[in-house]
């Protein structure tokens, strides 16, 4: 069976709870489901994170990387929520939600899927910070190194 | 052809959308690249570290020798920072 997944980019907060139970909801072949929660933390006194994206190109790029990793894992369900906009600390900023029979597939099928998105799907953060002080978030190599790690997997560069 | 800025690009050039006509010797990302960076001084701000730029044609990222041709959505922007 296909799996049709939840892509969703948006300004709202998402509910970890919810998403998770609609994964395996009117089903009973679902073994597992494993979950990654980014939160925004309040380093060096930072007071907001604000998050743009490029709409249209996120969400397909978004749909290759869950297309990727359906093909590879076998799984029963995926969502991915992307937040963007202002995200205070203590907030969540991105969900990512893998299911299928067996918790090997959903784990690893999850931590690919946030290692992809960190570096295949466009979005950009500022922090902004007490006293009106704001920079851009600069790319990390360790994060491009962890997403070509999976065998270049999806064949996104950002 | 309808050119994009996001993050600090979009700052940097003081635009974030707009629509240009380059000449017919700007045949790549690469030279349309090098062309919008005379059209201000805000847009040679933008364009200044080409290693920090990355780009994208047709909502698909690519590279400076990808083709470019009236119409195309051609977007620039810092490497990404998501999740």
């Amino acid at each position: 069976m296909s799996v049709v997944p939840t892509i969703r980019v948006q300004e709202a907060g998402f509910d970890l709870t919810a998403e998770t139970a609609a994964l395996s909801a009117g089903r009973v072949d679902v073994g597992g489901v494993a979950s990654f929660v980014g939160l925004c933390r309040a380093d060096d006194g930072l007071q907001a994170l604000v998050l743009e994206h490029y709409p249209g190109m996120t969400e397909r790029a978004i749909a290759r990387i869950v297309e990727q990793a359906c093909q590879r894992w076998p799984l029963t369900g995926c969502t991915v929520i992307h937040r963007v906009g202002r995200i205070l600390p203590g907030e969540g900023i991105v969900l990512v939600l893998a299911a299928s029979r067996h918790r090997v597939a959903a784990l690893e099928a999850c931590a690919f899927l946030i290692d992809w998105l960190k570096t295949g799907a466009p979005f950009w953060k500022r922090e902004e910070f007490a006293g009106g002080g704001e920079r851009w978030v600069a790319a990390r190599a360790e994060d491009e190194a962890r997403a070509q790690g999976w065998d270049g997997g999806s064949g996104a560069a950002g | 052809m309808k050119i994009l800025y996001f993050a600090w690009l979009r700052q940097r050039a003081g635009v974030g959308e707009e629509s240009v006509s380059p000449p017919p010797e700007v045949v790549d990302v690469g030279g349309l690249m090098r062309w919008l960076a005379t059209r201000s001084p805000g847009h040679a701000s933008a364009f200044a570290d080409p290693a920090q730029v990355r780009m994208a044609v047709n909502q698909d990222f690519c590279g400076p020798d990808h083709p470019v041709h009236p119409g195309d959505e051609v977007a620039f922007f810092p490497p990404v920072t998501g999740g």
